[in-house]
């Protein structure tokens, strides 16, 4: 093959799947604009004809999706300061404090990976009903707080920190909380950063949990919030556009504030070792 | 405080979230599937009965249960391995030094994996609309009579598939694409003294190099796949026909619609041994192939 057609037919792969991959977003967009029944016509429309915000109104006017927003950005804040301490501080334990029993906790904690996270709802279930717990902020919290992926996103990390740094303080000093504080936090800004998104992101787009444990409507997070809507309203699909924009824009916004990050994390975590 | 201390007090924090929220309840799903819960011991705990392996009996002859896993494991045996082509395709496209803008498409071949299940679920079952979506009226250019995607059991599974890489293929694609970056580049130029063509280069040294990769991969895309929820949840919920009907959903749909949670956690259990005895079969097969 000669070069030039190769260049073509790379590039023309390029620009096919790039469209593939964001037609269904950007028409998504599109059809969250239009007047409502302006979808439901052949063939389909692709940009609206007289562009409006009716939709959106109603959604946070009528269906309450305002209330939605806020119980997803709540629920996805705070299990990611949840997930910063706990899997932070576990992290750099594991990563560089030497403790009786260290690496046989780390290794059944990897074994643990193989078991899905869904064989253990029944019974959180059931203790979270015990607790008082169902239909409350800190139930849909719970299960992402602390986690094996975290904790290994913070040590391989960590694992870079030089012993000698430490060292120095403890000959200064300085107690184990505030050389964690003062010397370790700042120098691992970067997986703190990632381990933000991935926390946030995983909080944001959980679906089987929060549909478990919050059956109250006033505490739908949006992904619940929405496929309720889309089981009531088939045919309304200019709303159900727009309930899919409000829901994606945002972590949609974050990933590519924080792509490099994001990226960062992913191979770490999948790079084990 | 000594370091010694210092490093228990630290991880205990997390540890003991684990074992409370994760692993202790693990441990109760194996016992709660050898029990009759349902909504009568939900109720009150005296309707509680231990039954042995009654669940797991009970359900290897239920009808619906195999269909679940038919249908399951007809999403994995094809939704994995299409996945896997597609990402790996991505990357080498990306990596082609041929490309223009490839940041830019990096970015966009990654989007829909930060996307909610749920929302571009709903975009899906729109574009695949059999009246108005934009799949039929493309489709129809061609001459092709309207589908009805989401509503012929013929169709459902394939759609739903076919979401599922366009949601999923840019993960493995990030992680194909560092594998290529670690190829070392005078393997290609001996090649290409050699006279190897790009095809034969691919076989030989990019998919040999890759093969850790490739395991890795594989694994992880497997356990995703097992995992199918969302998707039928809010596209076909479980429809037509039961067609699209997954293990997991079968165990919502037992655990938390009917309360059956006795069951729910057999289900359970039987999808966490097949996702294991899957998962060590490809490590089994890889290391025979001296990959790893």
């Amino acid at each position: 093959m000669n070069d030039r057609l190769s260049r073509v037919v790379v590039n023309g792969l390029l620009l096919g799947l790039a469209v593939l991959s964001l037609a269904p977003l950007m028409w998504m967009l599109s059809v969250s604009f239009m007047q409502p029944g302006e979808a439901s016509h052949f063939p389909p429309p692709l940009l609206p004809s007289a562009p409006t915000l009716a939709n959106y109104r109603e959604l946070f006017l009528r269906a309450g999706m305002g209330r939605d927003l806020f119980n997803s950005a709540a629920i996805a804040t705070l299990t990611t300061l949840m997930s910063l301490l706990f899997n932070t501080l576990a992290g750099y334990a594991f990563a560089k404090l030497r403790f009786a029993g260290r690496d046989q906790v780390f290794r059944a904690l990897l074994a643990a990976l193989v078991i899905p996270a869904q064989v253990a709802m029944m019974p959180l279930f059931l203790l979270l009903k015990q607790l008082h717990l169902v239909n409350t902020y800190a139930g849909a919290v719970v299960p992402g707080m602390a986690g094996v992926f975290g904790i290994f996103l913070v040590r391989q990390y960590a694992r870079s920190l030089p012993d000698e740094l430490l060292e120095a303080a403890r000959i200064d000093g300085a107690g184990e909380l505030r050389i964690f504080w003062q010397i370790v936090l700042p120098t691992l800004k970067p997986i703190l950063v990632t381990l933000a998104i991935f926390s946030f992101l995983g909080a944001w787009n959980d679906f089987m949990w929060p549909l478990i444990v919050l059956s109250d409507e006033h505490l739908h997070t949006l992904p619940v919030a929405l496929a309720s809507l889309s089981r009531e309203h088939v045919q309304d699909n200019e709303l159900m556009m727009a309930g899919a924009v409000v829901t994606v824009v945002p972590v949609l916004a974050l990933f590519l504030a924080l792509q490099r990050y994001y990226l960062q994390g992913l191979l770490v975590g999948s790079v084990k070792g | 405080m000594r370091p010694a201390l210092a490093g228990w007090a630290f991880a205990a924090p997390a540890l003991a979230a684990i074992l409370v929220f994760f692993l202790l309840p693990v441990l109760a799903a194996l016992a709660l599937s050898l029990t009759d819960f349902d909504i009568y011991a939900l109720a009150d705990l005296r309707n509680l009965r231990f039954v042995g392996l009654h669940n797991y009996a009970a359900l290897l002859q239920d009808p619906l249960f195999w269909q679940a896993l038919g249908n399951t494991l007809y999403f994995v045996v094809v939704g994995v391995p299409l996945s896997i082509a597609v990402s790996l395709g991505a990357a080498l496209l990306l990596h082609s030094r041929l490309g223009v803008f490839r940041p830019f498409f990096r970015t966009a071949f990654f989007a829909p994996v930060v996307t909610t299940v749920v929302a571009v679920a709903v975009i899906w079952r729109y574009l695949f609309h059999t009246r108005y979506g934009l799949v039929n009226w493309a489709l129809s250019w061609l001459d092709i009579h309207p589908v009805d995607w989401l509503g012929d059991p013929r169709w459902a599974m394939p759609t739903i598939i076919l979401f599922a890489v366009w949601k999923n293929f840019g993960y493995n694609m990030i992680i194909f694409l560092a594998g290529l970056q670690s190829i070392p580049e005078d393997l290609y130029e001996a090649a290409r003294i050699d006279g190897a063509s790009r095809w034969r280069q691919f076989l030989h040294i990019t998919l040999p190099m890759l093969g850790p990769t490739l395991v890795l991969v594989g694994i992880l895309t497997l356990a995703g796949y097992f995992q199918l929820f969302a998707e039928p949840y809010v596209m076909t919920q479980g429809g037509p026909l039961q067609s699209t009907v997954s293990v997991l959903y079968l165990m919502y749909e037992q655990g938390f619609k009917w309360w059956n949670l006795g069951v729910a956690s057999a289900v359970a259990f039987l999808l966490f041994l097949l996702m294991s005895g899957v998962t060590s079969g490809l490590l089994w097969m890889a290391r025979r192939k001296g990959v790893e």
